[in-house]
Formats: structure tokens, C-alpha cells, sequence
């Protein structure tokens, strides 16, 4: 039987906000354990909570960006549970009544071996607003803390978290990875999320069944947790995926439950089932009045936001005859997408900025594990190389050159070149006097093209290059060399 | 001196008759002597009082006193007040230290007010009658086989006692003005909202809210005047403009100063259910209010026969939540030996709460199951607000609300400990009020065989100043918040 794989995404964004989302303790990364809970984050006995604006106006941005309704009036909903690191002994979310209603977010699935790349639709079914839990810290060994005790670390407790969930609308792992990297792109563009998921700011909850081709019933789903990195995604997906086909091609049945990814080897496993049968008692927080937002709140982030993504990669392929590939790869990240722009604004040619921004530029980012706000070429820079190439000063070899010592921390376009010694010759007469003496010595190639063969041009050209030392402008040598052959 | 009105007391220690230090040492004088027999309180930390006392005086001295600069208070001991052991009334938080301060004790801090300590209530403000505290039952000063009422019964107890100059209470069904009629004193819940709960303990959070209790509604008005006011701390807190409730006392002419004031009888405050003497006071002390020019009509509330299955859905559910946090994790009672994380978490639980609270969280916890959510806590809800509706009508009708505060007076120790749902119904026609976010008020308006009955005075959102000049109207022509208890001057 052939199977369809039907998977839908619940990802926990950590939004970008200074302080957390009930309290004004501070939500930075990384300081030592329970040095930024304040008294609402340790739930003293007592304390409130107080809505923080700036995860609203996150929230609202979201909705904008993926063309969602926004509710008017949302609701937070206590989801009650015990467990250490929730110190209310509950988690302030939302539940019937989401801040972010239906949406939708358009993916690039890219092209695997026969399949061609194709866009796709993905609908969001809601984006809701909650907090995030502090960290349980098992195996204790150093600290002062006591072996074989479970510490307790409340910093992140209470950091706001935009839960993003799907339609069960992605048929195959490479759906699924494309609609992450996709959401994970455009909450950075947006500017609610940092994007890390070493640190889990952006974190996916996979839901996969699988179901003979053809038929529309969903089968039961099992959920992968916390996956924090594309690649686990991807394996995770395909391993859970093929566990499921086995199982009931095994006659087995599968049983709804939440399961974890172990990368080191590969499979998925069912968490205790004992944690599944959770009645979470969800009711209306009554310390926190209903969330209103109005059109003009709505037209005020509406105000602040820069161009998305989406609308960028349309003006690129309008505006410098982009091809779809290039422009949604160069939107494909804010801070790639500006790098490409300033390029433009001082003076390089789109298609060439396109080129070198998508090919050198990336290659060595790539290389070296940075992102281009570490590139040591600056947009500008960059451009002055375009331009050179453009007017015929340097060739595309030479601009390699050239392009080297400007990673180096070079930035004088004009003096590597000048230096180097890589200046283009474009003086008819000197190119005709090197094209005569070539030909002069390579008679028998000059015959043997008169008679036909084609390469023998090529290898001509080849000789003129080397014999300027590769300074000679090619575009010229080619009309040059026609001209003189043809005589 | 220990009789004194605020205003007088105040006076007292403007014209340096008296130090704050002196008027303090006077009432910690007094708890040292009246409170084993009361236990009205739980924590009384002399060194503490008599600093902030000190203060007081150096401000005196120095001419930035208000009127409440070195009064003497009691605080119920659901506010967390920074450095002060913070219990309400609980096992759990026997040994809890608060951190910070409440909204309402910065606000009494910041006035220069000495806190005399924290005075005992029914454990989680869960009760009728203060017996459900872990640190004892409190007594009521009127008769000491009898209970005070609840939940704020210690600082009932204070106040009647006269072990502090006026207290401050939370009313989440009736939890002031229950202990206001049982003790013979005005309590005045105001409107939903209008004082902060930042760092007062919760037990439901739709309904609990803090207000004065004190001899007078003067005195009432003057403490009102420090603890309302918007906080950003709670949302729920609402931005209304700071009132002087002092400011319409004394303003009308004496012979008739409620002259064109509509008072409504809610039959149903009148049915059956309420004690035959205690009927008798209130009819004594409408006659009193037609003399101040007050007229009266019938009105009815006919969905108040259901507040009280209502809030013991409401409230328990907004408790089981709000009591999660008790997990022994952080601070609070953890059960000394455990296997395991559940048994930790089980055992604490446990040992740290007594019978009532757990009943509230049992069934706070069913009637928010999967399941039973739509019968029980949408339903409430619904007729919560059907509840409200009908004061809203009312309010067309009448400008005030008066009936009795509890059905009888209070009863012996031991009574009703048995019989929850007796226990429940002391709180009859108080809880309708919470459930509506009303301003409600207990007048003390005479005595039933010795024993202290309450009038209540239920006002529209935000009337609390007009309350409390119809309580002091009255107040003027009568002297019942002026009795004492025989064997305590």
C-alpha cells in the first residue's frame, strides 16, 4: 500500500521582549540560576500579573505578517499542572479565545533529486500568547548543588512565548523543515524572535500520522517534542514516519502519545504514557482582564513594520528581473536582504549583486559560520567590485582575485586591483597585436578551425589569456579573434 | 483613650498629648493582656511597632504627619508585609516569612500608620466562624464561648477588643462584614477593584477584596482614604479617581440628612432563614433611618437564593488554582520524608492544609474537570452574572440597599464545625454583593441577647462614600459602634 504522511507544527517562539510577560524580571539568556526571578516568577505567596505590552504588540505583528485575523478580544486561561519548575502550579495561557485567529504562511519546498521545487500554502489555525516554565535541572554535579537532587532554575519561568500552530497541512518531512525554516525566517524578519534554538527561542512540536494515499481520514498522531534544530526535524519526521507505516503494515494500531527524538540514534520513543493523561482544567485567569485590541492599535504596528519577506521577493523579481530563485533566497533573511539592498543603492548591478551576494559572499559565511552581519565585506565595498567588473575594468577571474584580499580586511577596491596588477587590457591595439603574434604561432589551429572544428576557438582564446596574462578583456578577444578569423 | 475615634486619636498625637510610642505600648499592653484569652493574633513583634511608632513621632514632630501617621493597626494576616511572618492562618505558611509588601501595607507604611501584627484568620480566608485556622480559633470578645465570625476574625476580634485603634480585612463572601455584625462594628467591602490585592494572599480572585474594619464609618472613611487607589501591580485594579470619602460626612443639615435617600428591602433578605430578634433590630434601625428622612420600598433580588451554591462553585474553583502554587518546592511546608516527587508534592499537601481548605480545593478542582467544566462552572458564571443584573435593576429602583448582614448572631464554638453547609449559610446575604462586585457594608445597629447584630448597607459600584455617610447619619443618632465588651477596659 502507498502511504501519505499528514504533519502539522506547534512551535514555541520565545519572543523579544526585555522583560518577561506577567512581571519586569528581565528575560536575557544565560545569567545564573535564579538570579532573574523576582518575586512574580517565583509565584510568592500574594503577587499578580501584569500583561506586558511589547509581547502584545509581537503578537499583533505576527498576525499582520502572516494576514491573520487578529482577535479584538482574546482571553488568558489557566492551564493547571504540577510540576517543579512551573512554580504557580499552573501556565498562564491562552485557550478558547487566541490573540491570532486562521493565517497563512507560503513555504519553498526546495527541489530532492526528480522533484522540482514547488511552492505551497500552509494555513495557520491559531497563534496564542503564554508563559514559558522555568528549567528542572537533573544530574547536578557542580554548583554547590547536591548529587542526585533535581535543581530548579527560574530565570526563564515567565518568558513570553508565542505558540504557532498549523493545519495538519505538510505531506513529507521536507514540507515540514521548509514551513520551519520559513516561520524561523520570518519571526526574525519581523523582529518577535532572536531565532536561536540552541537556546530554544524557537522550538517545534511535530505532529505526524500517517494514512493509506488517498483516503482524507487522519490517522493517529503522535507528537515529537522539542525539536531544536532543522536536521533533527528532518530525521526525526523520517524515522517516525517509517515507524508508523511498519506498525501497521504489522497489522499493529498506532496509540496517540507524545515521544521524544534522540539524536545520537535517530529514533523517536514514546514518553511514559502515565504523563499523557493530563486534565489541565483550563478556566479564565481571573487576575488578568480579557486582551482587547483595537483597529487602530493594529494600525499602529501596522505602521512600524517594514516590508515582509513576501512583498520584498515580489519587488526584487519586478523591480532588477530577479529570477524567483534568487529573489526568495536573498529574502530569504532580513539581514541578507538589506546586505542586498544596500549593494544596489550604492551602485552594483542586480544580477551581479544577486550573484556575489548568494555565491562568494554566502560560500564564506557559510565556511566560516557566520551570518552577514559578520561579513568583513561591507555592501558597499562590495558594490565598488561589482562595478569594476561592470565597466570592464577587471574580468570575473580577476574579481576573485580581488574578492580574496577584500575578505582579508582589504577595502580599496581600486588599489587591489591596482596592486595586484589585475586591470583588464581593453586597448584594441594591444589585444590585436597579442591576437596577431597567437595566431602567428598557432597556425595549425587557425586551419583547423577554418576547417570546422569549433574548439579550436576556445583554444585560441585560451592563448590570447595567457599570452596578456589573463588581463586582456575576453569580451573583446572573442569579437577581436571572430573578426580576424573570418577575414 | 482605647474607645477614641481615629480623628481623636489623631488629634491626641498632634497635640503631643500622647506619643505614638506611648499609644502603641498602650494596645501591645492590651493584646499582651487580652489576646491569650482571644487570640485575636498570630505574629506581634513589639520591636517592629514601636520603630515605625518612633518614625511617627519624628514626624510628628516634624509636621509631615496625616491623620493616620502613628495610629495603631492590625493587619489581617492574609497581607504580606515585608519581614513579617506572613501565615493566612495556614500550616503551609506557618513559617513564612513575606519578602515584600502588599499593596495595602505600603500604602499604611507610606501614611506613617503603626502595624501592631497580623491577627489571625480562618485558614486561606476559608470560613465563617475563624475556626479553621492552624494557630486556634479566635473568641469573640462579647462572649468567649462564641466565635467571632470569619474569615477575618482576628481582626474582628481586635477591633471589638479594642487591641488596636481600627484593622484591616479581606471579604471574599462576607468575610468582613460577617465579623463586623458578630462583633458589633462597621466593615465596609468596597467595590470590586478599588484596592489593590498586589500581596494579599489569594483565595478567589474574582471576589476577594480588602477594606477597613473599624469602630465607625468615620473611621472607615479614613482608612479608606489610604487603602483605595489604582495600582498597576494588578490588573484587575481599576483607574478611578481618588475619592476623600471623609468629605460627604457632616455635610447635611442635622435634622433630616438622608432626606430624599430611597432605601430597597429585598424581600428576600427578609424570608425565612432569618432570626426572629435579629429582624427585630433591623425593623428598630429602619425606623431610625425613616427619622434621617430615608424612605423605603420593597424591592426584590430574585436570583439571590443561588449565590450561595454559585460562589461555593466559583470560589473553590478559583482556589484549587490559586492554591497550586503551595507545593512545597519553593517556600512553605515540605513534608520531612518522601520518595519521590508526587509523594513530596502529596504529602506537603497534606500536612499543610486543613479539612476545609481541601474540601474547597476538591471540589474547586471537580468543577473545572473535563466534563463537569460546562455544568458547574460555565452555569455559575452565567447566573453570576444573572445575580449582577438584578442589583443593576434594583439600583433603578433605590439608591441604597439595606437588610440584615448575617441571619443570626454569632454562634457558640463548635457549632456549626460539623455541618459545612450550615456553616456556609452565615454568609447568605453577604456573598451576592461579592458575586456582583458591590460595595457592602455591616453596621453595628444593637443587640439580640446580649450579642452584637449588624445592619448591611449595600451601595452601587464606586457609592462607598454615600455608604459611608448614610452609616454615619446614623451613627450620629445612635452610639452602638461606641459599646464595648463587658471585661476588657
Amino acid at each position: 500500500m502507498e502511504w501519505e504522511v499528514v504533519i502539522g507544527l506547534e512551535t514555541h517562539t520565545q519572543l523579544k521582549t526585555k522583560t518577561k510577560i506577567f512581571s519586569g524580571a528581565s528575560t536575557a539568556y544565560g545569567a545564573e540560576p535564579n538570579t532573574q526571578a523576582c518575586e512574580v516568577s517565583i509565584a510568592l505567596p500574594g503577587v499578580l500579573p501584569v500583561l506586558n505590552k511589547e509581547a502584545v504588540h509581537c503578537a499583533i505583528k505576527f498576525g499582520l505578517a502572516i494576514d491573520a485575523e487578529i482577535a479584538p478580544r482574546s482571553v488568558f486561561a489557566r492551564k493547571n499542572y504540577f510540576y517543579p519548575d512551573l512554580p504557580k502550579g499552573y501556565q498562564i495561557s491562552q485557550f478558547e479565545l487566541p490573540v491570532v485567529g486562521k493565517g497563512k504562511v507560503t513555504i519553498q519546498v526546495p527541489a530532492v533529486g526528480k522533484n522540482e521545487a514547488y511552492e505551497k500554502v500552509i494555513n495557520i489555525t491559531r497563534a496564542h500568547l503564554e508563559e514559558d516554565a522555568g528549567k528542572s535541572v537533573h544530574d547536578l554535579k557542580s554548583g554547590g548543588a547536591v548529587e542526585g537532587m533535581s535543581g530548579i532554575d527560574l530565570n526563564r519561568a515567565g518568558t513570553p512565548l508565542l505558540e504557532i500552530v498549523t493545519e495538519p497541512d505538510m505531506r513529507s518531512a521536507a514540507e515540514a523543515v521548509a514551513y520551519a525554516k520559513k516561520l524561523h525566517e520570518l519571526v526574525q524578519w519581523i523582529g518577535i524572535c532572536d531565532g536561536n534554538m540552541q537556546e530554544g527561542s524557537f522550538r517545534c512540536d511535530v505532529n505526524v500520522s500517517v494514512r493509506p494515499k488517498g483516503t482524507t481520514e487522519l490517522g493517529t498522531r503522535r507528537e515529537i517534542k522539542n525539536l531544536n534544530s532543522f536536521k533533527f526535524m528532518q530525521q526525526a519526521i523520517a524515522y517516525e514516519t517509517q515507524w508508523q507505516i511498519d506498525t501497521l503494515e504489522d497489522g499493529g494500531k498506532i496509540q496517540q502519545a507524545t515521544v521524544l527524538f534522540n539524536p545520537d540514534t535517530g529514533e523517536t520513543r514514546a514518553m511514559r504514557s502515565k504523563e499523557e493523561a493530563n486534565d489541565y482544567r483550563y478556566f479564565p485567569d481571573p487576575d488578568l482582564l480579557p486582551l482587547e485590541i483595537t483597529e487602530a492599535d493594529k494600525e499602529t504596528v501596522r505602521a512600524e513594520m517594514t516590508e515582509l519577506p513576501e512583498a520584498m521577493k515580489v519587488r526584487l523579481e519586478s523591480e532588477y528581473a530577479l529570477s524567483v530563485y534568487d529573489a526568495s533566497a536573498i529574502t530569504s533573511s532580513k539581514e541578507v536582504a538589506d546586505y542586498f539592498e544596500r549593494v544596489i543603492q550604492a551602485g552594483g548591478d542586480a544580477k551581479l549583486a544577486a550573484n556575489w551576494v548568494m555565491g562568494g559572499i554566502a560560500a564564506k559565511l557559510n565556511a566560516e559560520d557566520k551570518s552577514i552581519a559578520e561579513s568583513p565585506i561591507d555592501a558597499v565595498v562590495l558594490a565598488q567590485l561589482i562595478k569594476r567588473i561592470s565597466d570592464g575594468t577587471i574580468s570575473n577571474n580577476a574579481a576573485k582575485q580581488v574578492f580574496e584580499a577584500m575578505w582579508s580586511g582589504e577595502s580599496d577596491v581600486d588599489a587591489i586591483i591596482e596592486a595586484k596588477g589585475l586591470k583588464q587590457v581593453s586597448d584594441t591595439g594591444a589585444i590585436e597585436a597579442i591576437i596577431d603574434e597567437v595566431l602567428g604561432a598557432n597556425q595549425t589551429m587557425v586551419e583547423e578551425f577554418k576547417a570546422g572544428k569549433e574548439k579550436a576557438f576556445n583554444a585560441l582564446v585560451g592563448q590570447i589569456m595567457k599570452a596578456s596574462k589573463g588581463k586582456a578583456n575576453p569580451a573583446q578577444v572573442n569579437v577581436i579573434l571572430k573578426e580576424k578569423l573570418n577575414d | 483613650m482605647i474607645n477614641q475615634s481615629l480623628k481623636n486619636l489623631s488629634q491626641l498625637l498632634a497635640s503631643k498629648a500622647m506619643s505614638s510610642v506611648e499609644m502603641t505600648q498602650t494596645f501591645l499592653d492590651r493584646i499582651h493582656q487580652y489576646n491569650p484569652s482571644i487570640n485575636a493574633y498570630i505574629t506581634v513583634d513589639e520591636e517592629k511597632s514601636l520603630a515605625q511608632a518612633k518614625a511617627a513621632d519624628a514626624s510628628i514632630a516634624a509636621g509631615t504627619a496625616t491623620v493616620l501617621t502613628g495610629i495603631p493597626l492590625a493587619q489581617k494576616d492574609i497581607f504580606c508585609a515585608k519581614d513579617w511572618k506572613t501565615t493566612c492562618g495556614s500550616k503551609m505558611l506557618a513559617n513564612f516569612i513575606a519578602p515584600y509588601d502588599a499593596h495595602v501595607i505600603t500604602q499604611f507604611n507610606n501614611v506613617g500608620a503603626v502595624n501592631l501584627g497580623k491577627t489571625n484568620m480562618d485558614e486561606f480566608a476559608m470560613g465563617s466562624s475563624n475556626e479553621t485556622s492552624y494557630f486556634g480559633g479566635v473568641k469573640n470578645p462579647w462572649d468567649l464561648t462564641r466565635v467571632p465570625g470569619g474569615s477575618s476574625g482576628g481582626s474582628a476580634a481586635a477591633v471589638a477588643a479594642r487591641l488596636c485603634a481600627a484593622a484591616t480585612g479581606t471579604d471574599t463572601g462576607g468575610s468582613i462584614r460577617q465579623p463586623a455584625s458578630l462583633c458589633g462594628f462597621t466593615g465596609l467591602k468596597p467595590t470590586y477593584g478599588l484596592v489593590s490585592r498586589y500581596g494579599m494572599i489569594a483565595f478567589a480572585s474574582s471576589l476577594d477584596q480588602a477594606g477597613p474594619m473599624a469602630k465607625s464609618a468615620e473611621d472607615c472613611a479614613l482608612m479608606m482614604n489610604v487603602m483605595a487607589g489604582f495600582d498597576a501591580r494588578d490588573s484587575t485594579s481599576l483607574n478611578h479617581p481618588k475619592e476623600d470619602y471623609t468629605a460627604q460626612l457632616n455635610q447635611t443639615p442635622f435634622s433630616q440628612p438622608l432626606a430624599g435617600l430611597t432605601v430597597g428591602l429585598p424581600k428576600e433578605y427578609f424570608a425565612e432563614g432569618l432570626d426572629g430578634d435579629v429582624a427585630k433590630v433591623i425593623e428598630t434601625a429602619i425606623v431610625e433611618y425613616k427619622k434621617l428622612g430615608a424612605e423605603f420600598i420593597d424591592i426584590s433580588l430574585p436570583n439571590a437564593s443561588l449565590s450561595i451554591p454559585v460562589y461555593y462553585v466559583l470560589a473553590p474553583a478559583e482556589a484549587s488554582s490559586n492554591l497550586s502554587r503551595y507545593d512545597g518546592v519553593r517556600y512553605g511546608h515540605r513534608a520531612a520524608e518522601y520518595d519521590d516527587l508526587m509523594e513530596m508534592y502529596m504529602k506537603s499537601r497534606a500536612e499543610g492544609f486543613g479539612e476545609e481548605v481541601k474540601r474547597r480545593i476538591l471540589i474547586g478542582t471537580y468543577v473545572l474537570s473535563a466534563g463537569y467544566y460546562d455544568a458547574y462552572y460555565l452555569k455559575a458564571q452565567k447566573i453570576r452574572h444573572l445575580i449582577a443584573e438584578d442589583f443593576k435593576a434594583a439600583f433603578k429602583q433605590c439608591d441604597i440597599i439595606m437588610g440584615p448582614t448575617v441571619p443570626s448572631t454569632a454562634f457558640k464554638i463548635g457549632e456549626k464545625t460539623g455541618d459545612p453547609i450550615a456553616m456556609y449559610l452565615q454568609d447568605i446575604y453577604t456573598i451576592a454583593t461579592n458575586l456582583a462586585g458591590l460595595p457592602g457594608m455591616s453596621v453595628p445597629a444593637g443587640f439580640s441577647n446580649d450579642l452584637p447584630v449588624g445592619l448591611q448597607i449595600i451601595g452601587n459600584y464606586f457609592d462607598e462614600a454615600r455608604m459611608l455617610n448614610v452609616a454615619h447619619a446614623y451613627q450620629q443618632v445612635t452610639d452602638w459602634q461606641t459599646a464595648m465588651p463587658k471585661g476588657i477596659a
